[in-house]
């Protein structure tokens, strides 16, 4: 039985951020999740957007809470040492009737407090980006859009949250509670049972489950399916802003996205699916974010992607966010609706969470010494010459290159392996530092990291996995 | 930093590398160094240990390692250095960058010869949709697996692509115990040679689906089976007529990609057909300090092609370094009918045989093959058949190389095509 004052269910961008801001104070704060690796389930395959709030419906939490966010997330993502790209986006006109549509958006954006979201003449969007179909009528032009590795940011507040004294325990699956006297006597997991004064559900795709738990659930949660391309970084025809299509009140389309990692993503779909674990990439899902994708950039070259990939995200009905202190149940706190705007929004979430936990009565002193920093692994790759030889002379596995697409050391494996939350699994390294991540996508340096793995954590080989509880790489007899 | 400098510096320490630094030292360069990424010489020969190597250059068959083995001998003898453990990371005009342990080291060079091999294609690279479980492996990877690191990947496997290191891995496989339960071919042909179909897949009853493509990959965690559909003439599957395979391992046989990003760094011209640098009869680059071959320069069928391609490199990186190698005016020579590539992509109109290796475009019987200029035919062969697995050869003779007139164009004829 572990005892705490907050159990967290789910390690994802809301779970991490609502772990680093209670981190600050003297509790003690347990995340739980269901996975091998925090990130969850939607915050680790998303396209990484800070976007403003613009295009947000007005008035609501949602708007709200983003909005909050995306001014806090800069000096987050510093702190964090988080690379951002500031590269704003652009939404190219290509049909006279979404110039309608794009007027009603900055009205729209006036109304959410987001000024500089402007329509600009095909001319000056040309110039700004001229791998843009020419044919364009005049673009949305929206400058303080930024990309960021969401992945390298959720495992950071996990990291900071961690040497802040938060505890994570991974593979850790809630299987139900014992509720009674509106009171959560006990969280039964896959591991220990945990008792827990709090109860957070941050449990995101799968916080419908949780909710049933304790009876508190007036929604559902259905997965979307959203299919990606990831380009090489050679590729010769490269976007310099995020290239979104003119949103309908359907969907929001696809986008070309530059990345802090120099590869573009491309996509997504938006197919609402049955199955929550359903991350089969299509054929038709592929074609149809092709064509898309060429109507705004037609010089893109498909054959240049390294891979394609589905993140699954949650469809909250009836929509919106909703956050819920339950008056049922003492102690339980439901965050539910969060979409893809969570990732921007996770910081505006856990301090909302955190100020109404003070208010429902919850004592809570500021640590002394807090660490607000961290400080990322260092990337070999991005380093001059000068920068790697004292790099190899302070550590002379960084002059072991493991993985040479990505040009990955075996001293990053290694931290990526050791630091606080580490990678247990052949993904979470590679999301980590990017060892697999590039052309060969790990037919060179997967049988070393294999190696590294085992040897680190102790295990045979044949434990070792690709991710999860069973996907395990080589045969397990 | 570490500052050095050799007159040949080459690499890459696989059977191209090798075969390329003993031809340079026997042609005179006096100091030359092999960088190689991994701890032993050999390169991919290494997890090779099957047979089938060395029946053309030393008229004897061997496996892999033996074969490497012998080139890596020479080496020694022959008073070539070595950086093991080491990875090029950088090509900055004369000089290499490399890392290893050590710190960064710059190497400067009077010619530098690049023998890095090449990767495999990816499931990514052909678009393969489906769920992303454990259990999918290229062939290569697969081999190094199990022959280099001693493991078992698996209970029962599909290969998707007849090439030569699927269908070796198909054998692989099945004496180590797994059941390999269909090699898949898109094309209505094989990709590999065809005595790998004999000696590999029919041999052990493994079943070949030509004109068959993989459509779906199901399991969340670890591959449990995959949807095979035959596919149309314009090799679109056809999905009224899906069947599906259960498996818990998915082989990618599906072609090799020349490993050219060092290549990138130093601007040298690549070809977009072989994936390779655009190169003369020397193996000459259009940067003329830099030199290229092996599968580093377009992907090739047997070793021993390999490494007499590559001492050609080694020897006129030699000459080169030493200020013997002239420069004459280029002519192009281009693939005509029926032919996929040609390497050389150019030549140097000098008074010396020229090899001239090519591919062709779709396997046929009775093939004609043909090399002409502006003024009409200069030599033609007759094969009983051909594939576009196998590289062709055809030497245009010495007397006949002076005289060529405008541009070479390499032609293929089959009386009968086999598809």
């Amino acid at each position: 039985m572990i005892k705490t004052d907050v159990l967290i269910i789910g390690a994802g961008a809301v779970g991490c951020a609502l772990a680093r801001e209670l981190s600050k104070y003297d509790i003690n704060v347990t995340v739980c999740d269901k996975n091998d690796d925090v990130g969850g389930d939607a915050s680790k395959s998303n396209s990484g957007l800070f976007s403003t709030s613009a295009t947000m419906p007005v008035g609501t939490l949602e708007c709200k809470l983003r909005t909050i966010a995306h001014s806090m997330m800069m000096n987050i993502c510093k702190d964090l040492d988080v690379p951002v790209i500031e590269c704003g986006s652009i939404a190219p006109i290509l049909y006279p009737d979404q110039l309608e549509t794009a007027k009603g958006l900055t009205e729209k954006a006036f109304l959410n407090g987001v000024y500089d979201y402007e329509i600009l003449p095909a001319k000056d969007i040309l110039e700004m980006e001229p791998t843009l179909n020419p044919e364009i009528l005049g673009g949305i032009y929206s400058p303080r859009d930024k990309q960021a590795n969401q992945f390298i940011l959720v495992s950071a507040m996990a990291e900071n949250a961690a040497e802040n004294g938060v505890q994570f325990i991974l593979d850790c699956k809630v299987m139900g509670m014992d509720v009674s006297n509106g009171k959560i006597h006990k969280v039964h997991t896959s591991k220990d049972d945990i008792e827990a004064k709090w109860v957070i559900n941050a449990a995101g795709l799968y916080c419908d489950e949780i909710s049933k738990m304790v009876d508190e659930c007036d929604f559902t949660v259905h997965p979307r399916k959203g299919e990606f391309y990831v380009f090489s970084h050679d590729t010769p025809v490269k976007v310099s802003h995020i290239i979104s299509s003119v949103p309908s009140p359907k969907t929001r389309g696809v986008l070309v996205i530059p990345t802090v990692d120099n590869n573009m993503l491309v996509g997504p779909t938006a197919d609402d699916v049955e199955d929550k674990t359903d991350k089969k990439t299509t054929s038709e899902g592929l074609a149809s974010i092709k064509a898309q994708a060429l109507k705004m950039v037609p010089g893109l070259h498909f054959e240049d992607t390294i891979t394609q990939f589905v993140g699954v995200r949650p469809a909250r009905i009836p929509e919106g966010y909703d956050i819920r202190f339950s008056e049922k149940v003492k102690g339980f706190i439901g965050i539910s609706g969060v979409r893809s705007t969570g990732l921007t929004a996770s910081v505006g979430i856990a301090g909302y969470v955190v100020h109404g936990m003070k208010e429902a009565g919850l004592e809570l002193n500021r640590k002394v010494g807090w660490k607000r920093t961290r400080k990322g692994i260092i990337r070999f790759a991005d380093k001059t010459n000068e920068e790697k030889d004292a790099l190899i002379k302070n550590d002379p596995l960084y002059g072991k290159i493991v993985c040479r697409c990505e040009q990955v050391t075996e001293s990053e494996i290694l931290q990526a392996i050791h630091r606080p939350v580490g990678a247990k699994t052949l993904d979470a390294v590679k999301r980590r530092v990017r060892a697999g991540m590039g052309r060969c996508q790990s037919g060179f340096c997967s049988p070393i990291v294999i190696e590294i793995i085992a040897r680190e954590l102790g295990i045979p080989e044949e434990d070792v996995r690709k991710r999860g509880e069973k996907a395990f790489m080589l045969d397990k007899q | 930093m570490k500052d050095c400098n050799y007159d040949i510096v080459v690499v890459g320490g696989g059977p191209a590398g090798l075969a390329a630094a003993i031809s340079a030292k026997k042609n005179g360069a006096e100091k030359v160094v092999v960088i190689e990424r991994e701890n032993r010489l050999g390169g991919i020969l290494k997890q090779c240990i099957h047979a089938g190597f060395g029946l053309q250059y030393f008229g004897e068959e061997l496996t892999g390692p033996e074969y490497a083995e012998r080139f890596s001998v020479l080496a020694k003898e022959n008073g070539i250095d070595f950086l093991l453990n080491t990875t090029a990371i950088e090509i900055n005009e004369k000089t290499l960058i490399c890392v290893n342990t050590d710190g960064v080291i710059n190497i400067s060079f009077g010619a530098l010869v690049l023998a890095m091999g090449c990767r495999e294609r990816t499931r990514a690279n052909l678009m393969i949709p489906g769920s992303r479980p454990a259990g999918i492996y290229t062939a290569g990877t697969a081999q190094k697996l199990i022959n280099i690191y001693g493991h078992r990947i698996g209970k029962e496997v599909v290969i998707l692509g007849s090439g030569d290191i699927g269908m070796i891995m198909a054998r692989r496989l099945s004496l180590g115990g797994a059941k390999v339960k269909a090699v898949i071919e898109i094309m209505p042909y094989l990709a590999g040679l065809v005595r790998n179909k004999i000696q590999c897949l029919d041999d052990f009853d493994i079943p070949l689906m030509l004109s068959h493509t993989v459509v779906d990959i199901n399991g969340i965690d670890r591959v449990e089976s995959v949807t095979v559909a035959p596919v149309d003439e314009n090799r679109r599957p056809v999905m009224e007529k899906v069947e599906t395979i259960s498996c818990d391992t998915l082989l990618l046989s599906v072609g090799l990609i020349p490993e050219n990003e060092l290549t990138r760094s130093a601007d040298v011209t690549l070809s977009g057909i072989t994936k390779g640098a655009v190169v003369n009869q020397f193996k000459q680059t259009d940067k003329p300090y830099i030199f290229a071959c092996g599968n580093v320069l377009h992907v090739n069928d047997l070793v021993d092609h390999v490494s007499h391609e590559s001492e050609d490199a080694g020897k006129f990186a030699a000459l080169y370094a030493l200020g013997k190698l002239e420069q004459n005016n280029e002519i192009p020579v281009t693939p005509g009918d029926g032919v996929r590539y040609v390497c050389p992509q150019r030549i140097a109109c000098e008074n010396a045989d020229v090899d001239l290796y090519f591919r062709t475009l779709i396997p046929g019987r009775q093939t004609t093959l043909t090399v002409l200029d502006d003024s009409g035919i200069l030599i033609t062969k007759k094969l009983i058949r051909t594939t576009p697995g196998t590289i062709e050869k055809l030497t245009i003779p010495a007397d006949k190389v002076k005289k060529i007139k405008g541009k070479i164009v390499v032609c293929a004829e089959h009386k009968e095509v086999c598809i």
